[in-house]
């Protein structure tokens, strides 16, 4: 069913983007030599293992590694009393990054179970492993808090007592971060509006899981300068980060690159071992690699913000929504990584989806005992838009409307503005966000279709037996990129052969970036893909670029990628004027020549560089340009779901998914379903399967892949994702993005069809099988008490 | 102690200890498209076919191959030239950041080796069941299959 092109297409004007096109680092992929960090032999190299704290809370008494300093093949142990204590945060984020700085290398107080104590460096993994065992601490175990909203009260355990706080908003009620932002009179229009609805909603902690575990390869290269291959979605800022951190380096001695990487999704935003093998490769003058074991992936890595979210909303009986009230606390965990700015994202991302006359959002973002949160794809909104569409069907529901007519009658739409985009930016302040394109109502309609709403909800009253049948449906906004704080640089330069090199600092994780990135360089240029050598995200080599997050790349780095492009086919124009004595205005570039308008005469981009390098007036013919925005063009999403539900099991069975989105121009059509199906996996765990469950002492009570359940090939419904083009003017060729949004749309739309297939609403994540039979349940008591009749 | 067996076609002896695992041994020979995914081998990206099965590497010694066959993607095609399926999974856009994608090659080869390359839908989500992808969400590998399939069954 699903196409690869985009059916109403105005990218018909282009001839290299708004294609499908083989992916560039596609072939060495499929034959097995794709460049991942681990794929290179490194003589002598040493295997870093680390010692993790077994208690939620303690302090570290005492610590003594002269054991393991003494055994063989130990070339190194790191612990809290040998290296100095630089404050920090994790969190790969701008400078100066909104996240508090409460992190060391090694600190003396352990905040979660997976905390760091210790890491030793050997030659073999086996050696450094046995060292570990032999290093003696004393830990004087502390009372621990793991609910977010149980820390926030007075006499609650402390989990940041560091005696010089840095960037935590209230840390003796560990309160890491806060926000508030009301736009009109939020109390107003509740006493106004003919219902007040309120709802809560919990939203469960859950792993990014990455196939391939966070990894890296640090030395010392010849001139003594750490080179770091490793697994990240942002260089730039691993060396910004962890140069402070290391013994004597400079950001000048650091050289960090990514080769392939096996997926990302936001846990490769956060700097988890690079100070730990800088340090390690420092000290040791060896090759050192750290990577990071699936236990340690899951309960000493990141995972998304678990939240309570509290949704009120003031409604007219015409449907119109007078006031609209989001209150939210998040789980932060052990350190504030992201906390501040995923929490803001759900208020900027999913509330002002809405149209009201009064917004309010409100987050109170909470340290506790439990391994920190950090990015994960969507980055606050799959949270919000739980609540927010799971509320919004129940408000219609509540008034008697068409859940599809209320969604319609108040979405967001052209010429709108974002009404909480400016108090809710990154860190404070953001810049205005205006919608200057939306193809909701059309992603509305072609979903619709594709599913068939009007013809399920027309005979839906048919149904018999245990299993019955539901539809659900989610309308969803994300944005591209950080308005006013990313930006992306490209280089570019010609070759003889017509060819060009393109360096860019952004970092494909996996996505297709570089893809994409050569699309929009060879559309620019007139030349095939093949014609695009295109090498990324190297700090010595390549442009700065913030790095692979919030659906940025292809809109910032991508306009970068535009501007040098265009500013190298002005070179070429000028040179080739040169050579064929016409004026520049007579000149057109057509498929790697330039041609004269007015005689006939062309000249190859291959002679053309050659003149330039080796003939006359010799220059290499390049340019570099920068990229950032103010303008964060919302992408648009319409999700629909149908459910079976087995009301004797409780099982939940996704039946069919369709997926319409507004992203723009999608730049490699196949890439961008790619995309959202490989998101609608994810959020279909998050809906159903996924979450990180602890015990009462804070340890992860399934830390590998056969108790944390992640979707198989067997799991997965029929997805139709259909892309719904609009051409955004502040995008190079129309794009927006399509990374994050197709996050979203699962959890609520499942929950929606629950309702709809069963009568009953589920107001937490997971919605799991038990889950739905003790609703079913609750609802056949309620029915009893009401109408006196036994339960069936 | 010695083992001999052959890879990629090529009859081999190796000194290993009694527990190298046999990805440790094939990743130490340069056969990188064998990956770690986790301990357990649930991840599949490790998978190898032993005598044309899918076998997980990661828990697999290599003193247990000793005699026998054991074949990676490495041996299917190089990037000159790619076998139909490797092919497929490019054209069907299945492969996004690739860690899993030999691993999924492989337990295709066996599945369409198996079934002289008419597999049935269900059964190819069943063969894929051991390969844990998190970017495509299957959908484009489940029909990368289908288009090796069809493929191979035309030649």
């Amino acid at each position: 069913m699903v196409s690869d092109q985009a059916d109403s297409n105005p990218s018909d004007q282009y001839k290299k983007v708004g294609v499908t096109t083989e992916r560039v680092d596609g072939r060495k992929l499929v034959a097995g030599r794709g460049g991942f960090v681990d794929d290179v032999h490194k003589p002598d190299l040493l295997h870093i293992k680390v010692l993790r704290s077994p208690h939620a809370h303690a302090t570290i008494e005492h610590i003594d590694a002269s054991e393991a300093r003494e055994m063989e093949g130990v070339h190194q142990v790191l612990t809290h009393k040998n290296v100095p204590r630089v404050k920090y945060t994790s969190a790969g984020q701008g400078w100066p990054e909104p996240s508090p700085y409460d992190q060391v290398m090694f600190d003396t107080t352990l905040r979660y179970v997976g905390d760091r104590v210790a890491a030793v460096a050997a030659e073999t993994p086996e050696q450094a492993e046995r060292a570990l065992q032999t290093i003696d601490v004393r830990y004087e175990e502390k009372p621990a808090v793991f609910d977010p909203e149980e820390a926030l009260e007075v006499d609650s355990p402390q989990v940041h007592t560091e005696e010089d706080p840095a960037g935590i908003a209230e840390p003796d009620r560990n309160l890491a971060a806060q926000l508030h932002a009301e736009v009109g009179d939020i109390q107003d229009g509740f006493d106004e509006a003919d219902h007040v609805i309120e709802n809560e909603y919990k939203v469960s902690k859950v792993q990014q899981t990455p196939i391939e575990p966070h990894i890296s390869i640090g030395w010392m290269d010849e001139d003594g300068r750490l080179n770091l291959r490793t697994s990240t979605q942002v260089p730039y800022h691993v060396r910004r980060i962890i140069a402070p951190l290391i013994d004597g380096l400079d950001i000048k001695d650091i050289r960090v690159t990514k080769p392939r990487i096996g997926g990302g999704f936001g846990v490769k935003q956060e700097i988890l071992i690079e100070d730990l093998v800088g340090t390690m490769a420092k000290r040791t003058d060896r090759p050192c690699k750290l990577e990071l074991s699936r236990e340690e992936e899951f309960h000493a890595s990141r995972s998304r913000h678990p939240y309570v979210l509290r949704m009120k909303t003031g409604v007219d009986e015409d449907g119109s929504i007078r006031s609209n009230q989001m209150r939210l606390v998040s789980n932060t965990g052990a350190h504030g990584t992201h906390g501040l700015t995923v929490a803001s994202v759900t208020g900027s991302k999913t509330l002002p989806l809405y149209k009201a006359d009064n917004h309010l959002f409100e987050a109170k973002v909470a340290y506790t005992n439990l391994p920190p949160s950090g990015a994960y794809r969507g980055y606050g909104a799959p949270q919000g838009y739980f609540a927010v569409e799971s509320h919004m069907d129940e408000v219609a529901r509540e008034i008697g409307m068409d859940v599809e007519e209320f969604r319609r009658q108040n979405h967001l739409d052209e010429g709108d503005e974002n009404a909480l985009a400016v108090p809710l930016g990154e860190g404070g302040e953001g810049p205005p966000m205006h919608v200057r394109t939306c193809g909701l109502e059309e992603c509305i309609e072609r979903g619709k279709e594709a599913i068939g709403w009007d013809e399920f909800h027309a005979r839906a009253d048919e149904q018999e037996g245990p299993v019955k049948e539901g539809m659900g449906m989610a309308i969803l906004m994300q944005a591209t990129g950080i308005p006013g704080v990313d930006m992306g640089a490209a280089h570019a330069k010609m070759n003889e052969d017509g060819s060009f090199n393109v360096h860019v600092g952004a970092t494909d994780l996996g996505t297709g970036a570089d893809t994409a990135l050569s699309q929009i360089a060879a559309e620019t240029l007139h030349v095939d893909i093949d014609d695009i050598i295109l090498y990324s995200a190297d700090t010595d080599h390549t442009p700065f670029d913030v790095g692979a997050y919030a659906s940025s790349t292809t809109y910032i780095s991508g306009g970068a990628v535009k501007k040098a492009a265009e500013k190298l086919r002005d070179q070429i124009l000028e040179r080739a004027s040169m050579m064929l004595e016409e004026p520049e205005d007579q000149l057109e570039v057509g498929d790697k020549v330039v041609r004269s308008t007015e005689t006939g005469e062309s000249v190859e981009y291959g002679h053309i560089c050659k003149n330039a390098m080796y003939a006359e007036e010799q220059r290499q013919i390049q340019a570099v340009a920068s990229n950032m925005s103010y303008d964060s063009p919302p992408p648009f999403a319409a999700h629909f779901v149908k459910v079976s539900v087995d009301t004797e099991t409780g099982k939940v069975e996704v039946d069919d998914y369709v997926s319409a989105t507004d992203c723009g121009i999608p730049i490699n059509p196949q890439a961008c379903h790619g995309q959202v199906e490989g998101a609608i996996q994810q959020a279909i765990g998050y809906a159903l399967t996924e979450e990180m469950k602890f015990d009462d002492y804070g340890r992860m009570q399934n830390p590998d892949f056969d108790d944390y359940k992640i979707l198989s090939s067997r799991d997965m419904p029929d997805i139709e994702s259909i892309l719904v083009e609009t051409h955004e003017p502040t995008g190079p060729y129309g794009v927006k993005a399509i990374a994050e949004i197709p996050m979203n749309g699962a959890a609520p739309a499942i929950g929606n069809a629950i309702y709809d297939a069963v009568g009953v609403r589920l107001r937490e994540l997971p919605m799991e099988p038990e889950d739905v039979l003790d609703a079913l349940e609750t609802k056949a008591q309620e029915s009893q008490s009401r109408t006196g009749e036994p339960v069936a | 102690m010695n083992i001999t067996f052959t890879l990629n076609g090529d009859e081999q002896s190796f000194e290993v200890e009694p527990g190298t695992l046999l990805i440790e041994l094939l990743r130490d020979e340069g056969i990188w498209s064998v990956k770690r995914g986790d301990e357990t081998g649930a991840a599949g990206a490790d998978t190898v076919l032993l005598d044309g099965e899918p076998v997980s590497s990661e828990i697999l010694l290599a003193a247990q191959v000793d005699g026998r066959n054991v074949t990676t993607v490495e041996d299917l095609g190089s990037i000159y030239n790619l076998h139909p399926i490797q092919q497929a999974y490019l054209d069907q856009g299945a492969v996004q950041c690739g860690y899993c994608t030999p691993g999924m090659i492989l337990t295709t080869k066996s599945l369409l080796d198996e079934t002289d390359n008419e597999p049935t839908r269900d059964q190819i989500e069943v063969a894929l069941d051991g390969n844990m992808c998190r970017c495509t969400g299957y959908k484009r590998p489940v029909e990368a299959v289908e288009t090796a399939a069809e493929q191979l069954e035309g030649d």
